[in-house]
């Protein structure tokens, strides 16, 4: 009897992933999905913290694709490797601060090393030839093979007659011939192929994967390395950039104010971290500091904080500062008007 | 919470702390203790993330895993699982 031959799936939680997985179970092949948590990943995260999205919360494709497809889904937690693949990504960043290319071979490799340890044959992904203008064009596929060390371990369903044949196309453990030669960026081809295998329920995201697609993230982001002086960040970093209006009003320090109640709770979770402040004279959001700030800073940051709160158009409202240790101070301050705010200040 | 396990005697009962962390982190902590458990140990789960209450029994349906309770309180969310085989 043959060997049954196993293959790791790269799960995104979208459609060609799990396309792409399908396909290789028509065909008899073990498969299983591997999905890689880099902290900047879209699942979860804002929609968790937000309070409207609370009432009907959002679940995380990755886990549903598998759970639908009947595969076990490893998430492995790449946080701390992938720092160097965004701080200094050898093929450049995307249209924002998305390293698409790097992150693919840094992926591929990984599941490369997943492969080895776990007894696996091959690795499968969802790329189409020409879908995405960076990571995805016919050019691209080989850099990704090569220098992640896959070589012709991996295999792209989707297009695959369109490139080389790989090994499990050689040896005879899938069926070239019913793979797919898909190419552009065209969602019909996808679309029509999800209706052959009964798949109607499916999430497309936009943009792509992670936040580093975002325009207004990436901004936050390069803010950050700004300010620091050093492109380097810590998860709490990243985390805290999807939340909250930022505003820095001086290149040293800014404010991180909470737009609803969802988001002032998690904000909470950071007071041990960050000198906070809120208004106590009338409601309004907490706002965590982000910096070291003086006296006058303070004053600032109270005014601009007021502006947020119901007591905006008083002539004077008490903003409590705590400093990480919990001591509380009050200051009383009128809060700025709006076209004192400037527009250069919201990051 | 120990009066959740207590006509299991012979089952290890561990608490996993996973406040503050977003999904899908307290999924991947869930999966990596998991993975130091024999079948038929018990995990309590505590979040703070409402994600969770979709996510970590979607994980345990995928991977054989059974979800014994799932509850919230004080924007805490809790959910204990039984390992599978
Ligand atoms: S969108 Fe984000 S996760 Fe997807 S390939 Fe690009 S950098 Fe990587």
């Amino acid at each position: 009897m043959s060997k049954q031959r196993k293959a790791v799936a790269l799960i995104s939680g979208g459609l060609d992933s799990m396309l792409a997985a399908k396909i290789i179970m028509e065909q008899g092949i073990h498969v299983e999905g591997i999905n890689f948590f880099t902290g900047f990943c879209v699942e979860g995260h804002t929609h968790a913290i937000r309070e409207k999205s609370n009432a009907k919360p959002t679940r995380n494709n990755a886990l549903w694709v598998a759970e639908q497809l009947g595969i076990k889904l490893h998430i492995v937690d790449v946080i701390e490797e992938y720092k160097k693949v965004l701080i200094n990504p050898k093929h450049g960043y995307g249209q924002h601060m998305n390293p698409c290319l790097d992150c693919k071979i840094f992926m591929v490799n990984k599941a490369k090393q997943w492969i080895v340890e776990n007894d696996f044959d091959f690795i499968i992904t969802g790329e189409v030839i020409g879908q995405r203008p960076m990571s995805q064009t016919k050019s691209k596929m080989p850099i990704v093979s090569k220098q992640s060390g896959a070589d012709d371990l991996l295999l792209r369903p989707m297009c695959a007659k369109n490139l080389p044949a790989t090994l499990p196309e050689i040896e005879g453990w899938v069926d070239r011939e019913k793979l797919y030669d898909i190419t552009g960026r065209s969602r019909k081809p996808q679309i029509e192929m999800a209706k052959e295998f009964g798949i109607d329920d499916y999430s497309q995201p936009a943009g792509g994967c992670c936040f580093l697609t975002d325009k207004y993230y990436s901004a936050k982001l390069v803010d950050l390395w700004k300010a620091q002086g050093t492109k380097d960040y810590e998860l709490d970093d990243i985390m805290l950039l999807k939340v909250g209006r930022h505003i820095r009003p001086r290149p040293h320090f800014k404010l991180i104010i909470a737009r609803e109640e969802g988001e002032g709770r998690f904000l909470q979770g950071y007071k041990k971290e960050f000198t906070s402040m809120h208004c106590s004279s009338h409601p309004g959001p907490l706002a965590l500091i982000d910096g070291v700030v003086s006296a006058e800073d303070l004053y600032l940051a109270a005014q601009i904080v007021g502006r947020y709160g119901q007591g905006r158009e008083a002539e004077q409202v008490d903003i409590t500062v705590t400093d990480q240790e919990g001591s509380e101070r009050v200051l009383q301050v009128k809060p700025l008007r709006t076209d004192e705010i400037s527009n250069d200040w919201h990051v | 919470m120990t009066g959740t396990f207590k006509n299991i005697p012979m089952a290890l009962k561990e608490t996993l702390n996973a406040r503050r962390l977003l999904c899908p982190l307290p999924v991947i902590r869930t999966q990596d203790k998991v993975k130091l458990l024999k079948p038929g140990d018990q995990l309590e789960v505590i979040c703070t993330d409402p994600g969770v209450m979709h996510d970590i029994p979607a994980w345990c349906r995928i991977n054989g895993h059974k979800v014994l309770e799932t509850h919230s309180c004080d924007h805490e969310y809790i959910i204990v699982l039984e390992v599978g085989e």
